[in-house]
Order: C-alpha cells, then sequence, then structure tokens
C-alpha cells in the first residue's frame, strides 16, 4: 500500500499536470502487474465490491476515537468526504503493515465472506497499521468511490507512455466491462485483441462550447448542423447478436432501458450507434425530467414504460458491419447512418437525429433561436469532412447552446461548502420579491470565483440574522443574477417552480433589492418557457 | 453574577475598568491581546499590550499612544485588576485576565498550548469565566508534532534545491513566518524573505528574539545569486507577479487548513504543510479543562459546533459573536 499511497500523495500534492503524469508513469513501470491492473481499475471507476456500511464505519470510528456520533458527522459535513474524516479523527498507528495494494483488496474481499462481527474487528485492526493517507485511501476502498483527483484521461497517458502504445489504443481497451477479476494485466494491455470483449464501446467524442461567431468557422456547406437534445448520451453496441447500451459515463446501463432490445430486430449485426437517449412522445422529446424518472431506476415498472417510453435518437455511426468506420470523413458515416435508419418504422426505438437544412449561416442562427420550440438546448456543429475522434478535442464539433435564462434575485440564506470550500459560505439560497416578502425558489452554488466567495464570505458573517444548525439567515440584501436552462412547474417547491441548472451568473453590486425580479416575473417566465 | 466582561456591539467590554479588549471599533482604551490586524485595530485613543508585543504594533498602526506591560504583571483599571499571560500563538501575544470582586474572566486572544520555540511558551491561567477561540474546533484537526513536520520541510526544501528549484513558502508575516524560519535547516542553503517579512523580522531581532540570518528580496535583488534557497512570503505573493523573478519554484503553503484536503486543493500549492499558530482539537479541550471555568465564551472559528460538544460535556458554553478572524485577506486560510 505505501507504494500506492506515495502514487497517490505525488498526485494529490501538485497542481501540474507533468507532475501527475511522470508519477503515475513511474508507477506503472515499477508496479507489480496486479498492483498496476488495481490502480487502473480504481482509477477508471472500477472498485471491489462493498464489504461494510458506511454506517457501520461510522460507529466504529466514533467508537475508537472517542469522538461522538452527532460530532463526527458535523465534521464530515465540513470534511466533505467521510474516508478523510475517520481517517482523520483516529488515533494514529500502533504499528505498520507492509501488504500491497492487491494484498489489501484481497483483504476486503475476504472481508465480504466474513461475520459481521468479524468484520469490525478486521477493520479497527486494519485501521491501527495505517499511515492518515494510508488509512484514507483504505477508507476510500472501503466506502467505494475513488475519486481523488487523477481524470481516467491522466492515467490514460502515462499508461501508454510506460507500455510505449499509442494513447487511443489504450482509451479503447480500458473500455467496457472489464474487471480485475475477468482480465490480467497483459490480457487488457498488452495483448493483442481489442475486439475480445463483445460489449466494448468505443471512446465518446465530445463537443466544446462555440465561443464565437459560427462565420468563423468557415464555409456553412462543410458544415452538419443537429438538434442538441437535452438527454443522457448514450451508444448502441450490437454485436453477436447481443445489445449492449453505454452511457458517457462509461456505464452499462442496457438494463435501465429495455426498450432497446428490439433495435436488434431492426438492425445488422456489428452497428454501434452513437446518440441521445431521450423519453419520446411520438413527435418529440420530453421535458428532462421525465428522463429523469428512468435514469435512477435499475428495472423499470410497467407504467413507467409507458408514461416515459425512451428511444435513442441517432448521429453518429461508429461501426458498420463489424467494421470500425471512425477514421471514415462524417458525410460518408452519416450516409450509411441514413441508409440504416431511415427504413425503420416509427415504432423503431432508434430513429434518426435529423440534419437540420441551411444555405447559410444567418438561416442557423434563426433555426438556433426556435430551439426551445424542439425541445432543443441549441445545436451541434460538426465538420463533415472530419473523423470521429476520441474525447474531448477542439475543432471539428462544437455545441452552440442557447444563452440561459436569468434572473436577478436576493440572497437570503447561506451555508457553508465542504470539501475544497470547507471554511467558506459557498451555497446560498435565493428569492425574488412578492409585495414586502421574500418568496424562495432556488438555490446555487457555483459560478462565482473564490475571491468573491471570500468576500461574501466576510459579509455574512456579519450579516447573520438568525441561524438553524449550519444554515443562516442573512440580511436580504445582495442581488444576484441566477442564469438557468429550464423552468418547470413543481409542487413541492414553495414557489411552485424547480430550476434546471441554476448558478450564479453574476453578482449585481449595482443593483438595490428593489431592483430584483418579482413572483410575477417568474411565473411569466413558467408560462413562456415552462 | 458574571458581569465582570460583557459582550457589546464594539468589543468584549469591561465596566469596572472602562475599557474594552481588542475592540473592533475605536474606543477610549482598548487592552489587546495580540498585535494581528483582527484583534489590534486602528483608531483607538490608548492602548495596553506585553512589552513584546508593542513595538510590532506600533510598526502596524503608526503612532498610537501606548502602554507596556509585563507578563504576569498586575495593575488596577478602576476596580478591575487585569494581568497579561503567554498565550504561545504569536511573539508577544497574551490572554488577558481581569479580575473584579473575586470574580475572574480570561480572555484568550487567540492561543496555542505547544511551544514553538520563537513565542513565550503558553501559560494555563484558572478562571470562572474563560472566553476562547474556536478556529480549530472540530475533531480533525489535531496537529503533528512540530519535530515532524520540520522534517518534512526540509526534505521537500533539499528535494527542491536537488530540482534546481526555488522553493517559495507562503505564510503569514507576522510570528508563522517567524516560527518557519527557525524550523529551517540553514545547512540547506540561504533563507530569503519578502520585504514585508523581513520587516517584522527586523522589529523582533531589535527586541531579542533570535532569528536565523536572512536575505531581504529587494529592489535589486539578484535571485541568480543566491540559487538553493528558500523565499518565505505573504501567501498573496505566491503566484504573484513577484515570485516569477526566482525562476522554477515550487510552492508551499503552511497552515492548520492544510490538515484538509479539499483546502490544500483549493490553495492550489505545489505542498501544503500542518502547522498552525492555534490550538488543535485536543488543546483547546485541554486547556479549557485547564483553566478550571465553569462558563465557556466561543468567539470564533466553529463556534457553534464547539459549543454544543463542550455542552455536552458538562461546560456551560455559549457563542459569542465577533468580528475576529475574517479582517486581514492576507491571513485567509493561514491559521
Amino acid at each position: 500500500m505505501k507504494a500506492f499511497a506515495d502514487l497517490f500523495q505525488a498526485i494529490d500534492q501538485s497542481t501540474k499536470t507533468s507532475v501527475k503524469v511522470t508519477a503515475l508513469t513511474d508507477y506503472f513501470r515499477t508496479a507489480s502487474d496486479d498492483d498496476k491492473l488495481w490502480t487502473i481499475a480504481l482509477f477508471s471507476g472500477r472498485r471491489p465490491k462493498r464489504a461494510v456500511t458506511t454506517t457501520q464505519l461510522r460507529e466504529w470510528a466514533s467508537e475508537v476515537a472517542d469522538v461522538p456520533l452527532w460530532l463526527l458527522e458535523e465534521s464530515y459535513s465540513i470534511v466533505g468526504d467521510l474516508a478523510e474524516t475517520i481517517a482523520l479523527i483516529l488515533p494514529p498507528p500502533h504499528t505498520r503493515s507492509n501488504l500491497s495494494l492487491t494484498q489489501w483488496i484481497a483483504f476486503l474481499v475476504e472481508l465480504a465472506t466474513l461475520e459481521p462481527e468479524q468484520r469490525k474487528g478486521r477493520i479497527l485492526q486494519a485501521w491501527s497499521q495505517l499511515e492518515p493517507t494510508e488509512r484514507f485511501l483504505f477508507n476510500k476502498l472501503l466506502t467505494g468511490g475513488f475519486r481523488i483527483g487523477v481524470s481516467q484521461k491522466l492515467m490514460t497517458r502515462a499508461l501508454a507512455k510506460a507500455v510505449d502504445q499509442d494513447e487511443a489504443t489504450i482509451v479503447h481497451r480500458l473500455m467496457g466491462g472489464w474487471t480485475p477479476k475477468t482480465v490480467t494485466f497483459q490480457s487488457l494491455i498488452l495483448d493483442d485483441d481489442p475486439t475480445a470483449d463483445l460489449s466494448r464501446p468505443y471512446p465518446f467524442y465530445l463537443a466544446y462550447q462555440l465561443e464565437t461567431e459560427p462565420e468563423e468557422l468557415g464555409q456553412q456547406e462543410n458544415w452538419q448542423a443537429e438538434w442538441k437534445w437535452d438527454g443522457i448520451r448514450g451508444q448502441l453496441v450490437l454485436r453477436g447478436g447481443q445489445h449492449h447500451l453505454w452511457s458517457r459515463g462509461e456505464e452499462l446501463i442496457t438494463d435501465r432501458f429495455p426498450e432497446m432490445a428490439r433495435s436488434l430486430d431492426f438492425l445488422p449485426d456489428g452497428t454501434v450507434i452513437d446518440g441521445e437517449v431521450v423519453a419520446w412522445d411520438g413527435a418529440q422529446p420530453m421535458g428532462f425530467n421525465k428522463l429523469q424518472q428512468r435514469i435512477g431506476r435499475k428495472t423499470v415498472p410497467k407504467k413507467l414504460l409507458k408514461d416515459a417510453p425512451a428511444i435513442l435518437l441517432a448521429y453518429d455511426l461508429l461501426e458498420h458491419n463489424g467494421q470500425d468506420l471512425r477514421d471514415a470523413p462524417l458525410r460518408q458515416r452519416r450516409a450509411a447512418l441514413e441508409a440504416l435508419i431511415a427504413p425503420l418504422p416509427d415504432d423503431a426505438p432508434v430513429r434518426l437525429s435529423p440534419a437540420l437544412h441551411f444555405n447559410h449561416w444567418q438561416s442557423l442562427t434563426d433555426q438556433r433561436a426556435t430551439a426551445r420550440d424542439h425541445k432543443a438546448e441549441g445545436l451541434m456543429l460538426k465538420n463533415l469532412d472530419a473523423p470521429y475522434l476520441a474525447g474531448r478535442k477542439k475543432g471539428d464539433w462544437w455545441k452552440w447552446k442557447l444563452d440561459p435564462l436569468t434572473i436577478d434575485a436576493v440572497m437570503i440564506y447561506a451555508q457553508q461548502g465542504h470539501g475544497r470550500r470547507a471554511n467558506l459560505f459557498t451555497d446560498f439560497t435565493f428569492a425574488v420579491r412578492n409585495g414586502d416578502d421574500l418568496v424562495p425558489f432556488t438555490k446555487a452554488y457555483s459560478g462565482l470565483t473564490d475571491a468573491e466567495f471570500r468576500k461574501i464570505t466576510q459579509w455574512v458573517r456579519k450579516n447573520t440574522i438568525q441561524r438553524f444548525g449550519p444554515v443562516r439567515q442573512v440580511t436580504p440584501h445582495h442581488v444576484f443574477e441566477i442564469a438557468f436552462e429550464g423552468i418547470q412547474k413543481s409542487p413541492r417547491h414553495k414557489s411552485g417552480v424547480a430550476l434546471r441548472f441554476p448558478r450564479m451568473s453574476r453578482w449585481r453590486h449595482d443593483k438595490p433589492m428593489s431592483e430584483a425580479n418579482t413572483l410575477d416575473d417568474l411565473n411569466a417566465m413558467l408560462e413562456t418557457y415552462g | 453574577m458574571n458581569g465582570a466582561l460583557i459582550f457589546t456591539e464594539k468589543g468584549i467590554y469591561c465596566p469596572a475598568g472602562d475599557f474594552y479588549i481588542d475592540p473592533w471599533r475605536p474606543v477610549d482604551r482598548a487592552l489587546i491581546t495580540h498585535g494581528h490586524a483582527d484583534h489590534a485595530r486602528s483608531g483607538h485613543q490608548r492602548y495596553l499590550a506585553t512589552h513584546q508585543a508593542l513595538p510590532v504594533m506600533h510598526h502596524r498602526l503608526g503612532d498610537i499612544q501606548s502602554q507596556g506591560i509585563a507578563y504576569g504583571e498586575r495593575l488596577k483599571i478602576g476596580d478591575a485588576t487585569v494581568s497579561l499571560h503567554p498565550a504561545g500563538h504569536i511573539p508577544g501575544s497574551a490572554q488577558i485576565r481581569v479580575e473584579v470582586g473575586g470574580e475572574i474572566w480570561v480572555v484568550s486572544g487567540d492561543y496555542k498550548v505547544t511551544d514553538d520555540g520563537l513565542s513565550e511558551p503558553f501559560e494555563p491561567v484558572k478562571c470562572h469565566s474563560f472566553v476562547t477561540e474556536s478556529t480549530f474546533g472540530l475533531p480533525v484537526f489535531t496537529w503533528p508534532s512540530q519535530a515532524e513536520v520540520a522534517k518534512d520541510l526540509n526534505q521537500w526544501w533539499a528535494d527542491c534545491v536537488a530540482d534546481g528549484k526555488t522553493a517559495i513558502l507562503g505564510a503569514y508575516s507576522l510570528g508563522k513566518a517567524q516560527r518557519l524560519m527557525k524550523m529551517l535547516d540553514p545547512s540547506i542553503g540561504p533563507i530569503m524573505t519578502h520585504t514585508a517579512v523581513e520587516a517584522t523580522n527586523a522589529i523582533l531581532r531589535a527586541q531579542g528574539y533570535a532569528l536565523p540570518d536572512t536575505i531581504a528580496v529587494t529592489q535589486d535583488f539578484d535571485a541568480k545569486a543566491h540559487k538553493g534557497g528558500i523565499v518565505i512570503a505573504p501567501p498573496a505573493a505566491l503566484g504573484s507577479n513577484w515570485a516569477k523573478k526566482f525562476g522554477p519554484v515550487s510552492s508551499g503553503f503552511a497552515s492548520g487548513w492544510m490538515r484538509l484536503r479539499g483546502i490544500r486543493r483549493r490553495r492550489a500549492a505545489d505542498r501544503g504543510f500542518v502547522i498552525s499558530d492555534h490550538a488543535d482539537w485536543t488543546g483547546l479541550l485541554s486547556e479549557i479543562k485547564n483553566t478550571g471555568a465553569e462558563n465557556i465564551y466561543v468567539t470564533h472559528g466553529y463556534t457553534d459546533i464547539f459549543t454544543q460538544h463542550l455542552n455536552n460535556i458538562g461546560y456551560k458554553a455559549q457563542v459569542v459573536p465577533t468580528e475576529f478572524g475574517d479582517t486581514d485577506q492576507d491571513s485567509e486560510d493561514a491559521a
């Protein structure tokens, strides 16, 4: 574990990408194959099964550290990470352990086979043998989520360097449903058969937001425009008579969308389609909240299947007749996609995401303005001569979203953040005016700079009217512009509305409270955009 | 009962002696615990502080009317008897003991229980009512020993030298900066200081505090002539234009907040060292116990949580809103 802890520390202590990549590359050159495989697994979101609940961990840590449970919880809410909180409150270790990362993971796997009372004994013993950093990592392994500031991209780059392979090849090899149990380092990274896994998806190509005018992209006839749908990016893989649906986060979501099973009836084997999963009313997408009801469900009740049926709006073809099509230009991939999808009946679970017709950029600008009518967030612009790249790359794909909706609101409650923002006030509740009243309607956490957060923190400390536990009611005074992507009726909220992606877009020092927007303004927006 | 000190809009007030302790609004007579900007503010008519604290206060506040007092010396002010006792926070820092008609209060200011080798070591003072800070009043804040951190600090510096980088360490210019200098191993290389730090060094040296040799980074400073050195500067100077003159650097930041990974990451320094001039969780609790006080007033930091804990373990504790701990931009995360 020490080598892994040293790697973590080297990565965590530096803000420089080059330092992180060097540390990772060195590790991948020197660690054992088993440790390397587990490191890859952990940094790509794979982890051992959870053997204890976080409730148990809290209780045991509280007992060992002699810190009452409520105080541990309060500390956790400030630290923002349970694994770290526990690592910090425990007394220093008595002895040192020399187990490797793989051995500690074996320890966790064995833990799952023991009686609950024995599990406790084992964990307390482990805690007493690990240094704080090792203890933090051990707790991370115990509690699941292993997000520690190494992007998969960085890990992939280092790994490619260490084994002297192309980065895109490594990215592709790491996709799919493998676990350290089903593969070895040799078979996953070094052996010469990347199609061994039939379910393996291709890395997604991701677009940047267009910051300039579209005219600067050059000749309009070299570009394809589509609606930018507000759903979940998905990749449908049809191989070996089976279908797999992957989300952009590389999560297998096949079971959540049983509708896709019928795609096998319509499409040939050896087909991989990139598209957007949306809830579909027969003519256009339903609101994102409809789809949201589906996302959380691992099994889908019949009623929900009927209320929010899902389809895949197809926009790219990555594999055709078992051939990787990604190096072909978009015009060729698109033609093949249209030939496949256009003949399908209306009730097929895959439909074509239409390419918009436009003769000049101005016509596209006009169409973009109607995106909300088409239940879209804006437009996607794609270079017709470009191949399908891996990851977020500039140049060939652009998202051209609508400007967000905005409203000027008054800050009325503030709460301290956690984790990176532990000693700052960062979580705020905002209200609109209604006569002499203030009606809270949204919370927002992001959008201000660190300097602005520091400034508002000092102000909150001096202008607290009342405390409700961690929440402070402050003097209504400051006006913020709140930007958001959509607005919907919501009986669960006091104001009757729910916003999508609310954030603080501007601190309106120039506006007194009397000029903040009103509940009537908010309802008018609901009327127009809801 | 308990009228020896009261909490007012201007600060902590003693009616029997007609004076304030670390007031945040201008008053006639102010007793000051230490020279940091959130405790020693400008605009008061008269100041009283330890002899050791006054020179820096004069430097920072200009021409003030002041009176010095020795640690432990008793002074009658009106009907109150006042004495100042080492708080271990920074050189010259004091807790202020106020006795009125047999009732004893102690205002801690900021304090640190462990000896840092520079500040006058903390002395516990018995009292009935204790006014404490709680900057780090959570059980996740426990400090490693100074010797342990010194080892890490010097190892980092030596690694920087080996990599051909200049180590640059952000620290509050009064107290923390000098404490760090004393922790450094001068055999590794020269210690350089930002002029804000060096100004404080000069004052403390003149008072007789022993500090290692330093080289001030002035206008005509030639960084190439001092390779392998370490620079101590206020946190705001890290990553600024000023820091560019040193060429490739590795940045470090020394504060109790570095105990938390999230804040280390927000600070975005290359290294975070857990060194605080405030008491940690263990220090706060042991000191509160040592005072023998029954009534505890908690001024700044994680006040709500800390107060609740004190009440649960048998004290009569309450939160007192103050304006300590939040005035100085430079001290952001530097505690």
